[in-house]
């Protein structure tokens, strides 16, 4: 990366910022889905070091929030998102609770109807 | 612990058993067909923006014509979300609206019940690419006809004749602004595909994959 990290106003600096607070990691090992809820399992402990981010993060998800409202609240790129999640899980300090297509590779009849009902309760 | 298990896969313990469970459909059409309008009607939240970083090696550096001198770009997501119980959250998401970012679809489209595709019955040509993408991936899908104010009212026959669309396909008429029609439009596609199962099981979309 010959980019500079902080540049003044420059074109590219909202892509690049980003990306610094997860070290330049792009990727996140895992299979964070943009509906993939997660919740704090903890507070942060003092003797951790987090970024602010990791911070803003585990306030956010004190209920159960998807990984597109995180990133949409924390005005940070989902992809970013991903990423400070993968730490904060590795970490036990955040959980994961799996999506439906990753459990099953078809919506169950129980669902449909349970989405079904809840639509027509609005 | 109570903490996730170290895998990621389903969270143990009492507070990931209160977690709900998030499921998604996907609100798809042309550019200013009322995508957006759509989610927000119905969204308990204004609807919310997310953006993707698209990297050049995603989509090939050609896609990047007209942002030369960037080797990344961000594609926005509208999305909105409806609580229909304590453990069930419904999230619309509007599709990206240029065509290139083909890949962004793949991943909204990974898990999700299927979509709303959204047409103006002006510009009927701008719902192709959506209703060719959910076709060739197997993925159920219904038409909703934003009646616009002044656009002439068509009979949603002769909107399935010039979409070409299969028989089974549901076409109706809505209003994108008003919540009781999203609602209408959302229940109808849930029926449908209530429908789908019984009458076919296992549902094509379990093998739906990119092209």
């Amino acid at each position: 990366m010959t980019r500079p990290w902080h540049g003044d106003d420059g074109p590219d600096e909202a892509l690049v910022r980003p990306y610094a607070m997860t070290h330049g990691r792009t990727r996140s090992s895992s299979d964070f889905d943009l509906i993939t809820l997660v919740v704090a399992a903890r507070p942060p402990r003092p003797e951790e070091t987090w970024e602010p981010e990791h911070l803003l993060i585990l306030e956010l998800a004190r209920h159960p929030i998807s990984v597109a409202e995180l990133a949409a609240r924390a005005n940070l790129p989902a992809g970013v998102v991903r990423v400070l999640l993968d730490d904060l899980r590795s970490r036990g300090a955040l959980m994961v609770r799996a999506t439906t297509h990753q459990q099953q590779s078809t919506p169950s009849l129980t669902i449909l109807k349970a989405v079904a009902d809840g639509l027509r309760a609005l | 612990m109570a903490y996730a298990h170290s895998d990621g896969s389903v969270a143990a313990g009492p507070a990931a058993q209160a977690m709900p469970m998030a499921v998604k459909i996907l609100i798809a059409g042309g550019f200013g067909v009322g995508k957006t309008t759509m989610v927000g009607s119905v969204s308990e939240v204004e609807p919310l923006r997310t953006e993707e970083l698209i990297t050049a090696e995603s989509i090939g550096v050609d896609d990047l014509s007209g942002v030369e001198n960037k080797n990344t770009t961000t594609v926005a997501l509208d999305f909105g979300r409806i609580t229909l119980s304590e453990n069930l959250i419904l999230y619309l998401f509007g599709t990206p609206g240029q065509d290139r970012f083909w890949f962004v679809w793949d991943e909204l489209a990974l898990g999700a019940l299927g979509a709303v595709v959204l047409v103006d019955t002006r510009r009927l040509e701008d719902s192709f690419p959506s209703i060719d993408y959910f076709e060739k991936r197997g993925m159920p899908f219904i038409v909703a006809v934003n009646c616009f104010d002044g656009a002439r009212i068509y009979d949603p026959k002769d909107i399935r004749i010039a979409l070409d669309l299969d028989d089974d396909v549901v076409v109706m008429l809505c209003d994108a602004r008003d919540r009781e029609s999203t609602k209408q439009v959302l229940i109808t596609f849930v029926e449908d595909l209530i429908r789908r199962l019984h009458h076919n099981p296992p549902p094509a979309w379990s093998s739906h994959s990119p092209i």
